[in-house]
């Protein structure tokens, strides 16, 4: 439940990152996605993952903690991806290791930082307003987002609740995920009671009744937004560049 | 429901009251036009400004129970927007109206505020301000304060006063506990079995402590003591629960009370042996910890089997404790955990049906029962294992007369027979009836002790506080 906690952590309002448009945010992963999934060498996510290392002050990450805190499901996913590699593969050295460890950081940090700093609701308008997402699904989604906390506080409850009936799993791992699932069922019945609640008084605002919805807040394009595109894009060649003149450069489509 | 005839005039403002299962929220939720027509049968005309109320949506506001299912958006102010945008109202139009419905309501912060950081009276008068921002011809709240503290419920009501003095709207308001809403509304109508009645204006609803006769408190031994226990989150600066120090006796009722945040339902997990004191301990005197395997060692490390026929627990939420798919089954689980034969507690169960008068229910679903009948099985599966000591989170929360009185008998029946109870409540009834000793909680911090005031004295010093210290 912890690695739910970690993701489900909410924005930092007022940082630097936090006022490039979540669109202009989204194209930037994009790019640096594509990048990422073609080359299998260690250089190019190297170059990548410290350019997005640079972010971090900027996305109001400078703590150890915080970062840790939102971070440690990534790592400890990046560390054991690049450990199969290392231990089961028989042509696998420990540089690959370390390159395919970097690839997965390189191409989850990104999304790490749009949480940390992007409103969701930014998001939702910008979605909306610059590349015609349906509202339905958009606001949808986002009116979803909102029950994930109040899920994990009712887990511990539930949790508690079994114990209090007599029910614990102790040491037995069977008997452990047997009372997993059924804490897990009956958060599920829990969730999809409040969900029904939520789409009545979404519905009772008038929401998706057939009219084309306004906006009250907008989502303006600026040049900062163009330039932190183009930024990631320069990256990204330097990446590619030093890798081929180091000669580790070895695109997935070469084979 | 069967039979109804309601004419509400434009302007008016009316509470629908009764008790819970009368039929009142399926009548709000039919003039709502959100009545599930599926598995119901539907007879007769309803109309909404002369037609059907689904046609009539837009000009509806609706405002229910959980303030954490209503709100949408991340913030205040763009969460009353979100109304007006559906409407497609321009965004210059928007703001203005935003400004002023967060002012009618009272709501105390600016449109920046976080929704999460508010609490349960400001999320929902922010729900009221999104309502109200859509100038809605007709105003429904569905028990718009059960979820809520005296202070947050009052706020509420407060803000319902003011918005709807003007009569710009007409409002129905569906209440079990119709005493706080009178100076609000022109008229008020219960739903009984088979009609309703229209009250006169000097109709009061009888106290639901009247001629209450309960059995008295038995003065027994201490069986459980918080010894300056406290509890802080891990990565949190300010404890959820500052050391207190609390004493359960067999044959008494301890009830905690204070403001939300004070750490009430913090300290009655503590006390249930369900999490451990960060601070301080919590210590099981010899006569409930025996038969332990290691009896010296605090509750929260007992095993649950040990744990559920020495301390019963009732969570706040019914529903998050069911484990089975029949009630007889539900009752008989506890017995079953602690070793009990299967035939001793198949008997138990069905004993409890009865007294409980649920054996008709006895192979549903605990899902399907309502409110008041899911509180009252929650509180019968806590008392199937006999425990010594009970404590129970907010038992009487949104319970209507009936119900509550039913809860009040079958706890003070627990207490004559030497139970120890631990109650926390805001429910100033209950504190009153059932009450021994008091522990009021603050939002202060260092450390707190309970003592033993009588009520009657405790009453006759009106704002003295000599246990906080």
């Amino acid at each position: 439940m912890g690695a739910v906690t970690s993701l489900a952590l909410g924005p930092t309002a007022g940082t630097r990152l936090g006022r490039i448009n979540p669109v202009a945010q989204l194209g930037a992963i994009g790019v640096v996605t594509l990048v990422l999934l073609t080359s299998l060498d260690v250089v190019t996510p190297a170059v990548v993952v410290a350019a997005e290392l640079c972010l971090l002050p900027a996305a109001g990450l400078s703590s150890p903690w915080d970062l840790w805190r939102r971070t440690w499901p990534l790592l400890l996913g990046a560390s054991s991806v690049g450990l199969v590699n290392v231990l089961l593969s028989a042509d696998a050295g420990v540089i690959t290791g370390v390159g395919l460890g970097l690839r997965v950081v390189g191409l989850a940090l990104p999304g790490v930082l749009l949480v940390a700093t992007t409103d969701p609701v930014r998001l939702a308008d910008a979605l909306t307003l610059h590349w015609r997402m349906s509202t339905r699904f958009a606001f949808g989604a986002l009116a979803a987002l909102r029950l994930v906390p109040l899920l994990i506080g009712e887990f511990e409850s539930v949790r508690l609740a079994r114990r209090a009936r007599g029910v614990e799993a102790g040491r037995n791992p069977v008997a452990r995920a047997r009372l997993l699932g059924g804490i897990v069922f009956a958060l599920l019945v829990s969730a999809v009671r409040r969900g029904s609640r939520l789409a009545t008084a979404m519905d009772a605002r008038g929401f998706d009744s057939g009219i084309p919805r306004s906006n009250a807040r907008g989502s303006r394009l600026h040049r900062r937004d163009a330039a932190f595109v183009a930024g990631t894009v320069a990256v990204c060649v330097a990446a590619v560049t030093s890798s081929v003149l180091t000669g580790a450069w070895h695109p997935v489509f070469v084979g | 429901m069967t039979g109804v005839d309601l004419v509400v005039e434009p302007g008016e403002r009316v509470l629908l009251t009764g008790a819970s299962g009368a039929g009142k929220s399926t009548l709000l939720a039919a003039l709502a036009g959100i009545l599930d027509a599926e598995g119901a049968e539907v007879a007769g005309e309803l109309t909404v400004d002369g037609g059907d109320p689904r046609a009539a949506r837009g000009r509806l506001g609706l405002l229910a129970q959980d303030p954490d299912s209503q709100l949408v958006m991340t913030r205040a102010g763009d969460d009353v927007a979100f109304g007006l945008e559906n409407a497609g109202l321009p965004a210059a139009d928007i703001w203005p109206r935003v400004d002023e419905a967060l002012a009618a309501v009272g709501f105390p912060h600016g449109r920046d505020r976080p929704t999460q950081a508010l609490s349960g009276g400001e999320k929902q008068r922010l729900v009221l301000a999104g309502v109200l921002a859509r100038r809605p011809g007709l105003l429904l709240l569905d028990e718009p304060t059960a979820q809520l503290d005296p202070p947050g419920a009052a706020l509420v009501r407060a803000a319902v006063a003011r918005v709807t003095a003007d009569r710009s709207a007409t409002t129905i308001v569906v209440d079990h506990d119709a005493g706080p809403w009178l100076p609000l509304v022109d008229r008020v109508v219960e739903v009984v079995p088979g009609g309703l009645v229209e009250h006169g204006p000097d109709w009061h609803p009888a106290a639901r402590t009247a001629g209450l006769r309960l059995p008295p408190a038995v003065d027994g031994p201490v069986l459980l003591t918080a010894e300056a226990a406290g509890f802080t989150y891990r990565g949190s600066a300010t404890p959820a629960l500052p050391a207190t120090t609390a004493v359960l006796r067999s044959g008494r009722t301890l009830a905690v009370t204070g403001p939300n945040g004070a750490g009430k339902s913090t300290l009655a997990l503590l006390l249930a042996g369900l999490r451990a004191p960060t601070t301080g301990r919590i210590a099981a005197a010899r006569d409930l910890a025996a038969g332990v395997r290691r009896e010296h060692r605090e509750p929260h490390r007992w095993r649950a089997g040990e744990l559920v026929s020495r301390i019963g627990t009732v969570f706040q939420h019914p529903e998050q404790q069911f484990l089975t798919g029949r009630l007889r089954d539900e009752l008989a689980l506890g017995p079953l955990r602690s070793g009990e034969h299967a035939t001793a507690a198949r008997a138990t169960a069905e004993e409890l049906l009865e007294r409980l008068g649920l054996t008709a229910f006895a192979d549903a679903n605990p899902y399907t029962l309502s409110g008041g009948q899911q509180r009252r099985l929650s509180v019968a599966t806590a008392l199937a294992t006999a425990p010594q000591v009970l404590v129970l989170d907010e038992p009487t929360f949104g319970q209507d007369a009936a119900t509550w009185r039913e809860l009040v008998t079958l706890l003070a029946e627990q207490r004559s027979r030497g139970c120890a109870i631990a109650v926390v409540t805001h429910d100033a009834d209950l504190v009153e009836v059932l009450a021994d000793d008091r522990l009021p909680l603050a939002m202060t911090t260092g450390e707190r002790a309970s003592q033993r005031v009588p009520a009657s004295e405790e009453r006759n010093e009106p704002g003295a506080e000599p246990w906080a210290l």
